[in-house]
């Protein structure tokens, strides 16, 4: 029975949320858990970016941009508007996905380079417009976003609530709900990738004359999977910009653009939980080097130059498949 | 009775060359219609412009009467047009029988809300395609690789794989670019047969081959192209007898 377990498709499903469940032991202080939940808002960015790029083989250096419209749509509709959290991140997202549909359709048609400096544009446009609309935006000096709230409870980093008679930090709360998003985050792209709109997508990465002759309207299978992704950026802003509780636009930067490829890249293109694991690292890094705060970006650089010529598959699938080639010898030398 | 495909005054030309050049024919339903030639002849332009990959410089081309000119590859695959490659389109990211569930793609519609909550309607029509790709997997002979990854199966093998997708289609007319190029003479013969069962299940054939012996014992009729020009079309008897062929091409 546990045979058929690790077989099954969500092995990594449930291997996650079991670390997800164990991993506060380990957590400290608020920090900490600041941290981590950070980390999952990410990785479900990137898990969705790795959509478009590890599994459609597409590339989009302006995910951020998606990532800043849904954050500040939030902070607008939440802060200025006084919408309630749910129907702003919703509606956000829809407008978020819309757009990514009506500028994918075109730059979608572009390939490798062109591509890449098309949707480098679209990110630095949507970065300049929060800059400069400082009436809705604040501009550069940023915007406050309240705490996320749902049928008038309010969900804040700083409160303190009771869950089935145990009290816990809003921090906590906040980890709680990142990792159940994390996880449904994960479940639907397993989903999406295997099934037949999956399989259309991995085709037009795979080749784009096979899929087209047998029936993939490979044009609409790129927008599609430009929008989801632009999607579960714009979800995972608007939760960022609650969690964070204050935004500036440096959220939809290049920086941050380079950021989310580096991690998919690193962790391994078209490996959902390889990019989580990448996220993780990512994270991770300016804490342990937090000496060398100003060569951040020069690191990262790095990080995905090394990657890509010493482990072209990225992170986990190296590691899995060096563990497997090392069970093999083992299983070949018993027997 | 209309032709299943019906080419008229077909022309393309890249730059100077002209690749195709003033090319009509008529391919019945249930035929297998080969097309041979020297390399460089047009035969996998000619194939190109058939599936919709390039677009005419001049001339026509009807897929049961309709003009098939202003539609996609992906538009004459719902029309029922399927083929492989000289050039293998293996989609290596994937598994192989993933490979041959693609080729199931038009009959497979789900909604995106279906598939990210994976509801059972999807379960079930996702184990009937890989159940049913299982199969045409056995049929063209590459029944051993089921779940490899496509990367590391063999170059004969890989081939039957492509016609598998093809299949999997259920394409009113299929057409093989090729196939028994790098085939040794045991996959050579076994081809044969294939073409042959899909022949016999009422699926139009049009075959592209170097191998006489096999194209001369499997078709209904041949198109000799030459430089991009018909030289000769009939049947395999009117080809072996026509005198510009002999001259030609099968060299004397
Ligand atoms: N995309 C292209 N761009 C420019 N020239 C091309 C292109 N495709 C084919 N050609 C030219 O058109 C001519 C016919 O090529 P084609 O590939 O159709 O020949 P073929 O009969 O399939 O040959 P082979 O038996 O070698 O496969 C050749 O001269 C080739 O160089
Ligand atoms: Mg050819």
């Amino acid at each position: 029975m546990l045979n058929t377990f690790m077989q099954s498709r969500l092995r990594g499903l449930v291997i996650l949320a079991l670390i997800l469940v164990i991993l506060p032991a380990f957590l400290g202080n608020p920090f900490h858990y600041e941290l981590v939940t950070q980390m999952a808002i990410i990785a479900a960015t990137v898990v969705g970016l790795n959509l478009l790029v590890g599994f459609a083989g597409q590339i989009s250096l302006g995910h951020a941009g998606f990532f800043g419209l849904g954050a500040y749509f939030t902070g607008i509709a939440t802060g200025t508007y006084g919408w309630s959290s749910v129907p702003a991140l919703v509606v956000g997202a829809i407008v978020v996905g819309a757009i990514a549909w009506i500028v994918g359709r075109p730059i979608l048609r572009l390939k490798g380079h062109y591509l890449s400096m098309a949707t480098l544009a679209v990110g630095f446009i949507i970065a300049i417009i929060l800059n400069n609309e400082r009436a809705l935006t604040g501009g550069p000096d940023g915007m406050p976003v309240p705490a996320f709230e749902i049928f008038g409870w309010e969900l804040s980093a700083f409160g303190r609530y009771s869950l089935f008679g145990i009290t816990i930090e809003g921090f906590q709360a906040w980890y709680i709900f990142a990792s159940v998003v994390l996880l449904v985050a994960v479940w639907f792209a397993l989903n999406l990738i295997e099934s037949p709109i999956g399989r259309a997508l991995r085709s037009v990465h795979g080749s784009e004359v096979a899929a087209s002759v047998v029936g993939v309207n490979t044009a609409k299978y790129k927008s599609l999977v430009f929008v989801i992704s632009a999607i579960y950026a714009s979800l995972m802003g608007s939760l960022y910009a609650h969690f964070q509780g204050f935004i500036t636009p440096a959220v939809a930067s290049f920086e941050f653009s380079i950021l989310f490829i580096t991690m998919v890249v690193l962790g391994g293109m078209g490996s959902t939980f390889g990019v989580i694991l990448g996220a993780v690292v990512l994270k991770l890094l300016p804490q342990v080097l937090a000496d060398f705060q100003e060569l951040e970006h020069v690191m990262f650089g790095l990080i995905l130059m090394l990657t890509m010529i010493f482990m072209p598959k990225g992170l986990l699938p190296t590691l899995t498949a060096f563990v497997s080639k090392k069970m093999r010898k083992k299983a070949g030398g018993e027997a | 009775m209309t032709a299943l495909v019906e080419v008229k005054g077909l022309d393309k030309a890249f730059g100077g060359v002209h690749a195709v050049e003033g090319v009509s024919f008529s391919v019945e339903a249930g035929q297998v219609y080969s097309v041979i030639g020297p390399n460089g002849a047009g035969k996998t332009t000619l194939f190109n412009l058939i599936t919709g990959l390039y677009t005419p410089t001049k001339g026509e081309i009807l897929l049961n009467g309709e003009s098939t000119a202003k539609l996609e590859p992906n538009e004459l695959a719902e029309r029922g047009m399927c083929r492989t490659f000289q050039q293998m389109q293996i989609c290596m990211n994937m598994t192989a029988i993933e490979n041959v569930m693609l080729g199931r793609h038009l009959q497979l519609k789900s909604s995106l809300f279906t598939t990210l909550f994976r509801l059972p309607s999807l379960r079930r029509n996702e184990a009937a395609a890989r159940k049913r790709a299982a199969e045409l997997m056995e049929y063209v002979g590459c029944g051993d690789y089921l779940d490899a990854e496509a990367s590391a199966m063999s170059y004969g093998a890989l081939k039957r794989l492509e016609i598998a997708r093809a299949l999997a289609a259920e394409p009113k007319v299929i057409l093989l670019d090729e196939p028994a190029a790098g085939l040794n003479a045991v996959e050579t013969a076994a081809l044969e047969d294939l073409i042959r069962k899909i022949a016999d299940q009422g699926t139009t054939v049009m075959l592209v081959e170097h191998d006489m012996k096999l194209v001369m014992g499997i078709s209904d009729r041949l198109l000799v192209l030459n430089y991009g020009r018909v030289l000769a079309e009939g049947t395999p008897e009117e080809i072996r007898q026509n005198p510009d062929v002999i001259a030609a091409y099968l060299g004397g």
